[in-house]
Formats: C-alpha cells, sequence, structure tokens
C-alpha cells in the first residue's frame, strides 16, 4: 500500500511572529522556518505503519516555495522513501493545495492520505477535509489512533465530546491531532541517508490544477493586547461583573 | 560560514533531543551527582556516540563539522553530558578507530560507536597531565601477558566505562618511543576505582582516579604497535580540542539564553532591564564574543575535515571559546543579580560546569603554548 503525505512548511513554533508594517501579513523573512508540527505527527504515523509491514512505500508532497525542499528532506531523514515537491511562489490557499494532492494522489494510486489536521501559521483545519472530497473518499479528521487492517482503516478521532471511533473503508484521508504520537528524534545517519532520496519537482501547471486564490486577505493585524485583570470585592461583585459587564452569564 | 541543508537538521534534531531530553534534567542531575546513563542509551541510538566512525564499525559516519554542531547543542543542554559524549567521540572511538586492529575495532569500536558501551581514556597521573612523557604507569610483559601497576588521575567515566585505554611505560629505558596504549576492560581484577572526585561542576560525570594494581591483560589488549603509545596519545589532540570548544561554546549559549530571558522579565525602574543599555549592551557583548568563538570553532572542524593541519587553529579555538564561556557565563550571573548566584536559576551551574574547559584537554595556557611555538617557529 502506498501512502501519501502532506508537509508544510511554517514559521517555527518557537518564534514569536509580527505583522507586517502594511497590514499585509506576517513577516517570514529571516525568521526560521519548519515543519507544521501536525504533519511531523502524519509522517511518524506513516512511518510507523510502514515499520509495521502496514505500508510498502511512503510518498511525501510539499507544495510552496524551493526552500519546502529543506522540509521534505526532514521528512525524508524520519523515514519517508521519497519525496516530490510542488513548486509555486503564489499564495497557495487550502483548496488549491487540496487540488494538488488530488492530482498527485490520483497519479500515486495512494491508499491513503495523512497530513496535518491544521497548519499552525493560518490554523484554516480545511485542507484534509476539501481533499477527502474532491477525491470522494472516506475522511477520519482529528486522529488519535489508527489502525489499519484488511483494507480497512479504524481510526479513533477526538472530538469535543471525547473520543469516536470510526471505521473507513481504504483509500481515505486521515489528518492528525496531537495525541496520535510523538515523533522519533531525527537520528544522525538518517540525515545523511536522506540526502540521497529521490525529491522530484513539479510544477502545479503540469498537474493540470487551478491554483488561483479563492480568498483575499484584507488586512492582518495583532490580536488586542491583554489587559491586566481586576480584583472584585466579593462573589456577588464578581457575579455582576459577568452578567452585566462581560454579558457572560 | 553558512550551514548546509544537512547541518541545520543535524543541529535542529540534536537541539529538539538536548533541549527536550536533557536540560529539563540538568539541575536535578547536579544536585544528585546521577549519571545520565539513559539519556547517554538514547544518544548512542540517534548516532551521537560515534560520529566519526564510518558506519560500518557501527558510527554515524560524519564529519568533524556534525560533531561540533552536535557537542554545542548537547553541551548547551546540560554540560556533563556533554563531556561524557566528547570523551567517547574523540577520545574511545577516534583512537580505536585509528589504530584499533581488526579484532579490536570488532570488538570495542561498534559497541563503542553505537553507545551501547562506554570509554574512557587513561593518561592522566596525579603529577602529571599535559606533560605527557612523565607517566609513571608500568606495563610489564609477562610472557603472552601485560600487568599493569599505577596511578591515572581526573578519568572522565572512569567508573561507569566498560573499555579502558591506558598509556603506560613498557620499556623505561626507551623514553617517549617506550610508551604504549591498551584497551583495558573495566572488569579486569586490578582495575581499581580508587575514588570519585568531587568536583565544582558537572557532578553528573564521574571522573575517577583508577588504580591499576597488578592488573593482568592478554598481549592482544595492546593498541597499535609497543612503543607508539606516546605518538596515540597525542594524535587526537586538535579532535578533542575542537570537541571542548564546541562545548564552551554550547554551556556559554545557555547561560546567554538565561540571561536574555531573565532580562526580559526582571522589571526595575517600570521596565525591563533588557531596556536599560548598561545590561542591553552586556548581552550584545556575551552574543558577539559568543559568535566569534563559535565561527573559530566552525573553522577549526572544517580544516580537520578538509585533512589540513589545524592544531594551531584548535588550540585558538580552545583557548579562545573557554576563555569567552567563563566571561559570559560571568555576566550572565552578574545579568541575573542575587538570584545568579542561587541554584533556582541555572547560570550557577553553568557557570561551575563551564569552568573546567579552561583547564582539560590542556589548560589555557598549554593552549598558549602550542599557538607561542607556532608563532616562534
Amino acid at each position: 500500500m502506498k501512502i501519501l503525505v502532506a508537509v508544510k512548511r511554517v514559521v517555527d513554533y518557537n518564534v514569536k511572529v509580527r505583522v507586517k508594517s502594511d497590514n499585509s501579513g506576517v513577516d517570514i523573512a529571516n525568521v526560521k522556518m519548519s515543519m507544521n508540527p501536525f504533519d511531523e505527527i502524519a509522517v511518524e504515523e506513516a512511518v510507523r505503519l510502514k515499520e509495521a509491514g502496514m505500508v510498502t512505500e511512503i510518498i511525501v508532497v510539499s507544495a510552496g516555495p524551493t526552500q519546502c525542499q529543506e522540509t521534505l528532506r526532514t521528512a525524508l531523514a524520519i523515514g519517508a522513501d521519497r519525496a516530490i515537491l510542488v513548486e509555486s511562489d503564489a499564495d497557495l490557499q487550502p483548496l488549491a493545495v487540496a487540488k494538488i494532492l488530488k492530482a498527485l494522489a490520483d497519479k500515486e494510486q495512494a491508499q491513503m492520505v495523512i497530513l496535518g489536521k491544521q497548519a499552525i501559521d493560518d490554523d484554516s483545519n480545511q485542507t484534509g477535509q476539501m481533499l477527502a472530497a474532491l477525491l470522494d473518499i472516506p475522511q477520519a479528521t482529528f486522529a488519535s489512533k489508527v489502525v489499519i487492517a484488511d483494507g480497512k482503516a479504524t481510526v479513533t478521532r477526538e472530538v469535543d465530546g471525547g473520543l469516536e471511533t470510526i471505521a473507513l473503508t481504504l483509500p481515505a484521508v486521515i489528518t492528525t491531532d496531537l495525541r496520535l504520537n510523538e515523533p522519533r528524534y531525527v537520528t544522525l545517519p538518517n540525515i545523511m541517508k536522506a540526502k540521497k532520496k529521490t525529491l522530484e519537482i513539479v510544477k502545479p501547471e503540469e498537474l493540470g490544477v487551478d491554483i488561483a486564490p479563492r480568498l483575499k486577505t484584507l488586512k492582518v493585524e495583532e490580536p488586542p493586547k491583554r489587559t491586566a485583570g481586576v480584583m472584585v470585592a466579593d462573589v456577588a461583585a464578581l457575579v455582576e461583573k459577568l452578567k452585566n459587564e462581560a454579558k457572560v452569564i | 560560514m553558512i550551514l548546509t541543508t544537512e547541518q541545520e537538521m543535524i543541529r535542529d534534531s540534536m537541539r529538539s533531543f538536548a533541549q527536550e531530553r536533557l536540560a529539563p534534567f540538568a539541575a536535578e542531575w547536579d544536585k544528585s551527582h546521577a549519571f545520565p546513563a539513559q539519556a547517554i542509551k538514547e544518544l548512542g541510538k540517534l548516532g551521537a556516540m560515534g560520529m566519526v566512525v564510518p558506519e560500518e564499525w557501527g558510527g554515524a559516519g560524519m564529519d568533524y563539522m556534525s560533531l561540533v554542531l552536535t557537542l554545542e547543542e548537547i553541551a548547551a543542554g546540560d554540560g556533563s553530558t556533554s563531556t561524557i559524549v566528547s570523551v567517547q567521540n574523540s577520545l574511545a572511538c577516534g583512537i580505536t578507530l585509528r589504530y584499533g586492529s581488526k579484532a579490536q575495532k570488532e570488538e570495542w569500536l561498534k559497541p563503542l560507536a553505537r553507545g551501547e558501551k562506554l570509554g574512557c581514556f587513561c593518561l592522566t597521573e596525579p603529577h602529571t597531565g599535559s606533560d605527557a612523557s612523565a607517566i609513571t604507569t608500568r606495563a610489564d610483559r609477562d610472557g603472552d601477558f601485560f600487568i599493569l601497576n599505577g596511578v591515572k588521575q581526573f578519568i572522565t567515566s572512569g567508573k561507569n566505562a566498560d573499555v579502558a585505554i591506558v598509556i603506560a611505560i613498557t620499556d623505561k629505558a626507551a623514553g617517549k618511543k617506550g610508551i604504549s596504549c591498551f584497551l583495558v576492560p573495566t572488569n579486569t581484577p586490578g582495575y581499581i576505582v580508587a575514588r570519585l572526585e568531587d568536583k565544582m561542576g558537572q557532578h553528573a560525570t564521574d571522573t575517577a582516579q583508577i588504580l591499576f594494581e597488578n592488573c593482568r591483560i592478554p598481549a592482544s589488549c595492546l593498541m597499535g604497535k609497543e612503543g607508539e603509545g606516546y605518538k596515540i596519545a597525542l594524535s587526537n589532540l586538535e579532535a578533542g580540542r575542537i570537541g571542548i570548544a564546541a562545548q564552551a561554546v554550547g554551556m556559554a549559549r545557555s547561560a546567554l539564553d538565561a540571561a536574555i530571558r531573565y532580562a526580559k522579565d526582571r522589571v526595575t525602574f517600570g521596565v525591563p532591564i533588557i531596556e536599560h543599555q548598561a545590561v542591553n549592551f552586556r548581552l550584545v557583548d556575551m552574543a558577539t564574543q559568543l559568535d566569534a568563538a563559535r565561527l573559530m570553532v566552525w573553522r577549526a572542524a572544517s580544516l580537520k575535515d578538509a585533512g589540513k593541519p589545524c592544531l594551531t587553529e584548535a588550540s585558538m579555538a580552545k583557548l579562545f571559546a573557554s576563555e569567552v564561556a567563563e566571561k559570559v557565563c560571568t555576566d550572565a550571573i552578574q545579568i541575573h543579580g542575587g538570584y545568579g548566584y542561587v541554584s533556582d536559576f541555572p547560570v550557577e551551574r553553568i557557570y561551575r560546569d563551564m569552568r573546567v574547559c579552561q583547564i582539560y584537554e590542556g589548560a589555557s595556557d598549554i593552549q598558549r603554548l602550542v599557538i607561542g611555538r607556532a608563532l616562534a617557529q
């Protein structure tokens, strides 16, 4: 079984992001970039499935600028077999990425696509769902446990009320939640091996995909700064404030 | 100097490991003098214990540049652990790779490089360190055996090691040419851990005095030829020095990071102290000096990788990095004020851990001696 894993290059989670002075977006010049942590969990899960003998080949895909090759090399070092970069400097929105992934899933005849439930930059949480719709196959989002057997995937999902377990017929799309696994540290010899693995670069046009943006960003602003709290005299005053000032009860 | 994608990946991988698996425990290990056995095992699995050993001998098959990136990250997580890793890479693995016979490599290098076994290096004696030719430990031949007698001092991992590389005299009359090198399993009767040093810092490493008392080893334990010991002992000086320099940079970096964190948090006269120019400029000088030290380490490692002579450059890197690191650690304590002097904050431990970088693997003045000789040539 072939498995496709999508990874996104995002601003590293340790970086404190700054909004550009013209409010057009977030400043990513000279900022450390790394793999979206949810996607790292997706790569790890794919590698574990391969180690368990469930998967024969892991193809890792990224869409974006040429620097995404670094992100793909990291995925190869974790244990993916080969990589494809769909190179584009355009603003790739979730629908465009979903279309790109559909084209590749079709081309590679992948039995499963695993990707992070969302990326920590725009937090859209849309690509996996859109991809399942475009491929017209089942989806299991927010996975915290994945078991593959007899052409079926049994996936435990983290939902608002607790955990939900569903069975899907493969092929299917799975998006990963934080508790699915703990990604391994990349071993030093595997970093060198990753260098020798195949990394193919294609353009969106070659896949016949329309990547034109459908959403327009009007303005990016910093969230309002948190203001200091106030001390209330007693519970009655607290209830009064919650009721009349905050209007939450 | 700009790192390649692979080098960045090595740094990032080791940084995550060190920040998640070492740094949170460093204070506890320091207080309880606990040997980080589990962390060492994990580092072995990552390939960090035999980095420049080829893969066929169980190593990671990497270069010295990768080793210094790794050592800086490990040292930034925990100074003690970095010393154990440094000794294993530069001395135990480095020497066995270069001088071990095929059988010795099979028996010792493979498990050493994989981090399954730990090695130590016994050269220094109570009365002699850098003056290696003045050692008195003897290895007397007895048929197919050698019998070791003598005392070795300040042996990193002396208690926890599985194998010791021992430098001893086999022919007193031959002077430097009468010194030989042996691979001694530490479970051999007569290998006695006489004392564990009560050190200023690096409490998680065991620094032992080893007493060899009629320690009888088969002649097959001889590494290299008889009489080659002095040459072997001095053969890996560059690698050792570059390694210590990288450790100094790593420890100082963690002190600098702690100082920056504290300076952003601590408010005096209504502003975080990082906004006071005296504090801000001090941090600037710390960061700048440290960056210069790091570049010297990288330069020495690159020369080593290119197979070029680099003894002077390695000595300069070790001298400069360890001296700068001490200044950075002192300044980090100063920025913390009273809190820098107590163990609730990491900088007092980092200072204690770091301080020995100016001493071991050739003290600062020995480095000056080496560099001075090159200048006078």
